[in-house]
């Protein structure tokens, strides 16, 4: 009857759980959307045919049989970083000092290399090469740890703060450990000797691989099957709850992050030790940062990480290609993997909420 | 009723919530110079339809007249702009803010504020309806009744003249209860319409005129409360007959479990919590605590439990054989190893006693995740006792994958007790077991505290409502600002007495 009976034109809903082929499809559809959407940025900014584009972004991926296994080691150390931060996630501990974390694993790996290389045994030196990098990342992570635990720092400075501590630590030894004198890098360590270079497994690429597996593996049972594990997400969910069931907060803080800290010490000691072979400011290369992402996009399940490290990694590898192959800025290949992450992260919202709009005026019964 | 036009007329209102139907083609009827009780169990859709005319939620079907004309809410801008005006369950208030800025927060008076004016005006409502309130003090500076008062301003600052209070009696005591229902009747004199949402009987028959049922989303019926009683109201709102009487079987066997020998306790801030307490909590027996909120008494439970940091005294565990155990500077992990099972029902259930977004199962674990000797947890039996906790307690849930968070109050309460007593305690602490819940899930609360007393459990029980606990302990002790103020059997007890030591030491030189 009355026309002004309108209730508001877009209501935001909260769902109840959709059912997994509902999310799913979502996110499916969001990657699809972006893609049309690149499509679209790429011909009119740039006036290349968008599907010779993407052709380009999977060739710079997996093109090679070399660019494969290069891809594939890219999302071994990434994912490894991704699972180092996820415990501290789960438990509401926002370590954004991976990088640190990893980096100082790194320089720890190489100075055992650099100190030890001529005085041990080669599979002595692997062995104190593991755990010094283990160690040292450890260590990194529980010093924001104790402080937070003891009196409650804050941790997401902490840690970040502790990243730059580390970077210029690295700064000095390399300056320190030169070769040859002025040339402000440490080169290729043990170069003809390859002393306290990781074994290989088959190829040069497969070790890190194999181990990221296996981490990823144990760190999928440690999270979820573990009475650590259970402490970590009551601590997480509810700190109050965790002391009245008799956990001991502080102590599940500092243990988490000697956990999360020793598994970026590992990755560091892949970069240094299975890949690298040398030590550089920059050579954990924003990926402790990346990993926060990582871990997010899978809801810090370390299975679906799989998957989100091998989207951004792919994207990467992609957007240096089309860079070179259509001689287009590399802040395109950016722009792209901008445009794809939006859709992806936005599609949550989705997943989360319905939108339903007003009925058509006149249609009550 | 009559031919008076009704200040709120709500007919055919329906809201879902997608498969949850809250309300079902609901009529309703608001008169000015009425107060109407709205009552109904938990999830019965009250606070839903209250919702809709506040303008938080917009009905899907109906429609709502405000003085015959037929209107649409699509904002709480809107209901305020109609004079709808609704105090929720919790205060919504800026804590660092005087209770003028408050109040005026969000109008957009034109012109330049004058804090001033604001504050005459304040006092000038304040004197109208007898509210007391200081308009230049800070909300954190107050206490929950006046801090409630503040929020009834507020509303009716902006002028409204349909006011909703949704549970406003939950956080009060008996007194300030008093001091709100005559505010409320000076409203109503005023011609304003007033509607209360409530669980508690005996204030509804104290203070409204007309009484509203819901249940499952459905109108019941109104009624005229003068014609009515508590049974009929029950029976409406449960849809079947239900006895009211609590049981308090005779203690079994009593015997000094718990001691507490000159406890005091102080808060982090340096502020006396508990001040020299002393008592006994025996086996078998259900010792009621009272007491103003905030007067120790979540202290003293957490004391007992490990949780609470202890100033001085003494708190002993009694063995059957007499034995005695000090249970202070140990944590509930350090209790359970000495092989002391004590059994806590945390006031905040979601935010202490369980983990709101885990499922059942998982808080099953919460207490025995540590179990085995292994690094890994058993999930399995924390699963087949979430799956026995469903069936013994009639816990409706969709399944025990579910996040507790999603269970209505009364079925978490559930939940959590029935984790707690599954252990077999010997001690049971609860802390406000039955708050916000409706009278069938309360009494299955009372039922299965009694089947623990019966069992010879120690039970510790903080209440907040005095008839409860008049009709439910064994013995009651008073807290009052921290210090006992006495104890008193159960039996024969009176509410007045009770209620006088609440407030002041002693209760003594309570009438002149």
């Amino acid at each position: 009857m009355n026309k002004q009976n309108k209730g508001p034109l877009v209501h935001i809903v909260k769902r109840a759980a959709l059912p997994w082929y509902g999310s799913w499809g979502i996110r499916a559809l969001a990657i699809l959307l972006a893609l049309v959407a690149c499509a679209l940025v790429t011909t009119v900014t740039t006036g290349e045919n968008p599907i010779a584009v993407y052709a380009a972004m999977i060739d710079g991926a997996f093109g090679t049989v070399r660019k494969t296994w290069i891809t594939f080691q890219n999302v071994a150390i990434l994912l490894c970083i991704s699972l180092a931060v996820t415990p501290a996630f789960r438990m509401r501990f926002w370590n954004i000092g991976a990088e640190g974390q990893t980096l100082i694993g790194c320089l720890a790996t190489a100075s055992c290399m650099i100190l030890l290389a001529d005085k041990v045994p080669n599979w002595l030196l692997i062995c104190v090469m593991v755990v010094a990098a283990i160690v040292a990342g450890a260590v990194w992570g529980m010093i924001p740890a104790i402080f937070k635990a003891k009196w409650n720092t804050n941790e997401t400075l902490f840690t970040l703060m502790m990243n730059y501590v580390a970077t210029q630590l690295v700064a000095f030894f390399v300056i320190y450990w030169e070769v040859p004198k002025g040339a402000g890098k440490i080169g290729i360590i043990n170069q003809s000797s390859e002393l306290g270079w990781l074994p290989q497994l088959g190829n040069k690429y497969l070790l890190s691989i194999v181990v990221v597996a296996i981490v990823t593996v144990l760190m999928y049972l440690y999270l979820n099957y573990s009475k650590h594990g259970y402490e970590i997400a009551v601590v997480g969910e509810s700190e109050r709850t965790a002391r009245y069931v008799g956990i001991k907060v502080e102590k599940v803080i500092v243990r988490t992050m000697v956990v999360s800290g020793a598994v970026c010490g590992l990755a560091g000691l892949l970069l240094v030790g299975g890949i690298n072979h040398t030590v550089t400011t920059t050579i954990v290369g924003g990926r402790g940062f990346t990993a926060v992402m990582v871990s997010w996009l899978a809801k810090f399940n370390p299975i679906f990480m799989v998957f989100t490290s091998l989207l951004l990694v792919f994207l990467e590898r992609g957007a240096g290609e089309i860079a070179t192959d259509f001689g287009l800025n590399h802040s395109f290949g950016d722009i792209l993997t901008g445009i794809i992450l939006f859709f992806i992260i936005g599609c949550e919202f989705f997943i989360n909420y319905k939108i339903s709009f007003r009925k058509a005026a006149g249609k009550e019964e | 009723m009559d031919n008076k036009t009704p200040a709120v007329r709500m007919r055919n209102i329906t809201k879902t919530f997608g498969p949850v139907v809250a309300n079902d083609k609901v009529w309703l009827d608001i008169y000015r110079g009425e107060i109407l009780a709205l009552l109904g169990e938990n999830g019965s859709g009250k606070t839903t339809l209250m919702n809709m005319l506040s303008g938080i939620y917009f009905p899907d079907e109906g429609e709502i007249s405000i003085d015959g004309k037929e209107v649409v809410i699509r904002s709480p801008k809107d209901a305020f702009d109609l004079g709808i005006g609704m105090i929720h369950q919790h205060f919504k208030l800026v804590d660092v803010l005087t209770a003028a800025e408050n109040i005026v927060l969000g109008l957009n008076e034109p012109g330049r504020l004058d804090l001033e004016k604001v504050a005459e005006r304040v006092r000038g409502i304040c004197q109208a309806y007898g509210f007391e309130v200081d308009p230049y003090q800070k909300i954190y500076d107050m206490s929950v009744s006046q801090k409630q008062t503040v929020e009834i301003i507020k509303v009716l600052y902006r002028g409204a003249d349909i006011l909703i209070l949704d549970e406003p009696t939950a956080v009060l005591t008996p007194q300030e209860t008093d001091k709100l229902f005559a505010v409320l009747r000076n409203m109503r004199d005023d011609g304003k319409a007033i509607v209360i949402i409530t669980h508690k009987l005996h204030e509804v028959e104290d203070l409204s005129d007309r009484v509203a049922v819901l249940r499952h989303g459905q109108f019941i019926g109104d009624m005229p409360t003068k014609t009515t009683n508590a049974q009929e109201m029950t029976n409406m709102m449960v849809g079947h007959a239900v006895t009211l009487n609590i049981d308090r079987p005779e203690p079994v066997n009593p015997k000094p479990r718990i001691e507490v020998k000159n406890l005091t306790v102080r808060s982090i801030d340096g502020v006396l919590k508990l001040d020299d307490v002393s008592f006994t909590a025996n086996s078998g027996e259900i010792l009621g605590i009272a007491g103003i909120s905030g007067c120790g008494q979540k202290e003293l439970l957490e004391a007992i439990a490990g949780l609470q940091p202890v100033e001085s005294g003494s708190i002993s565990y009694i063995e059957d054989n007499g034995e005695k155990e000090e249970l202070i500077g140990k944590d509930p992990l350090a209790i359970a190893d000495m092989g002391v099972s004590l059994s806590f029902v945390p006031e905040d259930r979601l935010g202490m006693g369980l983990v709101a977004n885990m499922d059942l199962a998982d808080n099953m674990m919460l207490r025995s995740f540590r179990r085995g000797k292994g690094f890994f947890t058993d999930r399995k039996s924390p699963r087949k006792l979430a799956q026995e906790v469903v069936a013994d307690l009639e816990v409706k849930t969709p399944s025990i994958a579910t996040p507790v968070r999603r269970l209505s109050g009364g079925n978490v309460q559930k939940v959590l007790v029935g984790r707690e007593i599954a252990s077999a305690p010997t001690v049971l602490l609860t802390a406000y077991a039955v708050r916000g819940l409706d009278i069938n899930s309360s009494y299955t609360i009372y039922d299965l505290i009694n089947r623990q007393k019966q069992a010879g459990v120690a039970v510790i029980y903080v209440g907040e409502d005095l008839d409860v606990l008049l009709e439910l302990a064994d013995r009651i002790l008073v807290l009052c600002g921290g210090k006992v103020s006495g104890i008193v059997e159960g039996r024969g007890a009176q509410k007045r007495d009770v209620g006088m030591m609440m407030t002041r030491l002693g209760g003594k030189n309570a009438d002149e």
